[in-house]
């Protein structure tokens, strides 16, 4: 599988193969080196998805606080399971929101004292509270952030309701997820979730095959078809995840769907190669197929977004000094230079007023506040991303984080659904 | 036919099953010393954890962890429906169409296989010529699997070059869809990859043909076919055997075959195993390997009874 050279955005849960061959030689290298010798070298063991482990931030890392960054890199479900199987093998961990349901009741998580996070008061009250902020509630469906972020106490392993003073993961970046489309093939206005299993792209649709998150999509869909309303689209019950698959199986059978992706790079391949004209997709993943020359829109639809949210996680295997390595690298990593880094590509900062000091004020303009690109955007590697005058799909910061319908979640049925799915794959 | 049987060559070596010295036995080390250290790998690597796999297939489990435990959780949910809406179950269904196409990739291998080493033993004479061929064979293995795999898309897709052909020279109307994400570039995949381990059994068990045989049978007056079909393939038979276990268990536990030439679409074994492990469900994962583990043997066993491979050997 060819790595996606033309960009550097790469996406969170990217490149499947590389990540895991990575992830298998870091394991080597890492896992054996003593806890000890690592934090008088100042180094932290990072395991996570690649999306904040580029070499830009590990070198700026370096140079301002003299921490040496080991980036373990793997795909989510990977880390997730390496956090379950092999607690001792990292120090600091990237993941997101909804892996904390089997992360932190697993009991290898730490919280992180929100008193030692310098910027914890400026960080999005997307997280903490659940709105815009300018006050405005989002949709709290699924694994919302606000759900898992808080526990009772420094070594509870209960989420609580709310804030508490004990942090579960620190956030870094987040996005809203929508489809994908061709504009050049589809040649008309796609408006809502139902396009997708709409017949007219017969054989040229495509859904995300990582079930707890296909699912969300197909919920979507559902809804947008005006078949059922879930109570909750990130936590079914038995039957709405049996309706669900339903819905998703007879399109199947009726020959829908041309393939499933699971990674990146697939994605980008169907949408550019023209096997699929609407489908699952990931931000980078659209920019990707955009800067190969081919239309590409990460379209805004009616029903709204699917958001996601990755960052921060302490092993409970460090030692004293590894933590408060920890908390200067993450006080580094919200103080500015890394959140203009990931905003760059596409992504959103946790904490947005640091982000904006490191940014030009039409770079601002732009990625955050909806504005026509007064000049041409950049990547941060210097390549082309947009010309001057291109407004950002879905507009501002505001607009497109305020319509979140719902976040990726871990169902409390999740066995049952993920044996469904494998019941909708076989079909 | 008959020509070719005449060009046969005349210089093959007389087949005299060789004794196995018995250096070893005359020190008086005993036999199952002898086998020890391959035994010991064998059980390090093979029996203890497949072992452990049995153990934990019958344990419990929830979103986080397995728990020690003996119950057939995993098993009853896999064969889930298997009874009430039989027999349209996941599990059945997930294996019927693993079967298809081990029993479609396993007819193309063998029907190009037993060709090319028909072809290569019998055919070609010079002992260097016969070398080379095989070395050929082996070329696509310098590659990876996924790349040798991948390699197939830009070619069958939708705007790829074998429908820009067609299209072009007006053969077809619009761009065939069942070239790619199809069950035909599933199997045409499996097929590509994997015939050279039908080819070199086969060939090995025709070049151990001893070829006075094929000399007798010419001088009574068989024709091509009945010598094809009386000495050659019959005698074959052992190579065919390994080149089908090889096959089959191959196409058995496969999934990124499945995933990336069926486009996700295609159930498999291995791929409901894949995606119970994602999830983190070790517990079903496990009994799913060792179902998949008791279906392949059936088959094994089954050929087995066909061909007694240990006497042939």
């Amino acid at each position: 599988m060819s790595d996606n050279n033309e960009t550097s955005n790469i996406s969170r849960r990217d490149l499947l193969k590389r990540g895991g061959t990575l992830a298998a030689a870091s394991a080597l290298g890492s896992f054996p080196a003593p806890a000890v010798h690592a934090a008088e070298d100042k180094v932290l063991r990072y395991l996570g998805t690649a999306v904040n482990q580029s070499d830009d931030i590990t070198k700026r890392v370096k140079a301002e606080t003299g921490i040496t960054i080991q980036n373990i890199v793997a795909t989510t479900d990977d880390v997730t399971k390496r956090v379950i199987t092999q607690p001792n093998s990292f120090d600091i961990l990237d993941t997101e929101y909804f892996s904390l349901k089997k992360l932190v009741p697993s009991g290898n998580i730490l919280p992180m004292d929100a008193k030692k996070i310098k910027e914890f008061d400026n960080i999005t009250p997307v997280f903490t509270k659940g709105q815009l902020p300018n006050g405005k509630v989002i949709g709290d469906q699924g694994t919302a952030p606000k759900k898992v972020m808080f526990v009772d106490g420094p070594n509870s392993s209960k989420f609580s309701k709310t804030p508490t003073e004990w942090v579960t993961l620190i956030p870094t970046t987040y996005n809203a997820d929508t489809l994908g489309i061709r504009p050049d093939l589809i040649k008309r206005p796609i408006q809502n979730w139902s396009e997708l299993l709409n017949p007219e792209f017969k054989g040229k649709a495509a859904i995300l095959n990582i079930p707890s998150i296909g699912i969300m999509d197909a919920a979507m869909v559902v809804e947008s078809l005006g078949k059922y309303k879930y109570a909750d689209k990130g936590n079914m019950t038995k039957k709405e995840i049996d309706l669900t698959i339903g819905v998703l199986t007879e399109a199947k059978k009726a020959g829908q769907f041309r393939a499933f992706w699971k990674d990146f790079n697939e994605s980008v391949n169907l949408m550019a190669s023209g096997e699929t004209v609407i489908q699952s997709m990931w931000s980078p993943a659209v920019t990707a197929v955009r800067t190969k020359g081919i239309p590409c829109v990460f379209q805004p639809l009616k029903e709204g977004y699917r958001g996601w949210a990755s960052g921060f996680c302490m092993s409970r295997g460090t030692t004293q000094k590894q933590r408060e390595m920890i908390y200067e690298f993450v006080n580094w990593f919200l103080s500015g230079w890394a959140g203009a880094y990931l905003n760059r590509q596409g992504y959103y900062s946790a904490v947005l007023s640091t982000a904006k000091k490191y940014m030009e004020p039409y770079e601002w303009a732009y990625w955050m506040e909806g504005k026509p690109a007064e000049k041409d955007i950049h990547a941060p590697d210097g390549s082309l991303l947009e010309k001057a005058g291109v407004k950002r799909d879905g507009g501002s910061y505001d607009e497109r984080m305020g319509a979140i319908a719902c976040w990726n979640s871990v169902m409390d049925e999740n066995d049952y659904m993920v044996r469904k799915w494998n019941e909708f794959i076989a079909a | 036919m008959t020509e070719s049987a005449a060009r046969l060559p005349m210089t093959a070596k007389p087949i005299v099953a060789a004794k196995p010295e018995r250096n070893l036995d005359r020190f008086g080390v005993p036999g199952w010393l002898q086998a020890m250290p391959f035994g010991l790998v064998f059980a390090a690597f093979f029996v203890a954890p497949l072992i452990l796999v049995v153990i934990v297939s019958f344990w419990d489990y929830n979103d986080y962890q397995m728990m020690p435990a003996f119950i057939t959780r995993s098993y009853v949910e896999s064969f889930d429906g298997c009874l009430t809406h039989f027999p349209d179950c996941t599990i059945l269904r997930t294996y019927l169409s693993t079967a298809k196409f081990c029993l479609i990739v396993w007819v193309l291998t063998l029907l190009i296989g037993f060709t090319v080493a028909y072809f290569l033993a019998f055919h070609v004479r010079s002992q260097t010529t016969q070398a080379v061929l095989f070395l050929v064979c082996t070329i696509p293995f310098w590659t990876s699997n996924v790349i040798r795999m991948i390699s197939w898309i830009p070619l069958l897709g939708r705007n790829g070059l074998v429908n820009q052909i067609f299209v072009n020279s007006h053969i077809v109307n619009k761009p065939l869809e069942w070239l790619l994400y199809s069950p035909f570039s599933v199997a045409l995949a499996f097929t590509h990859l994997f015939v050279f381990f039908m080819v070199a059994p086969i060939f090995n068990s025709m070049m151990r043909i001893d070829r006075r045989l094929i000399e007798a049978a010419y001088d009574a007056g068989a024709s091509g076919w009945q010598m094809l079909t009386n000495v050659i393939i019959p005698l074959s038979k052992p190579g065919v055997a390994i080149g089908s276990i090889f096959v089959i268990t191959i196409v058995m536990g496969d999934f990124i075959t499945f995933d990336v030439m069926g486009g996700e679409q295609i159930a498999s074994a291995g791929k409901a195993i894949e995606t119970r492990l994602n999830a983190l469900q070790f517990p079903p994962a496990a009994a799913n390997a060792v179902i998949l583990l008791g279906a392949t043997m059936l088959i094994i066993a089954a050929l087995n009874r066909i061909v007694d491979i240990r006497k042939e050997l």
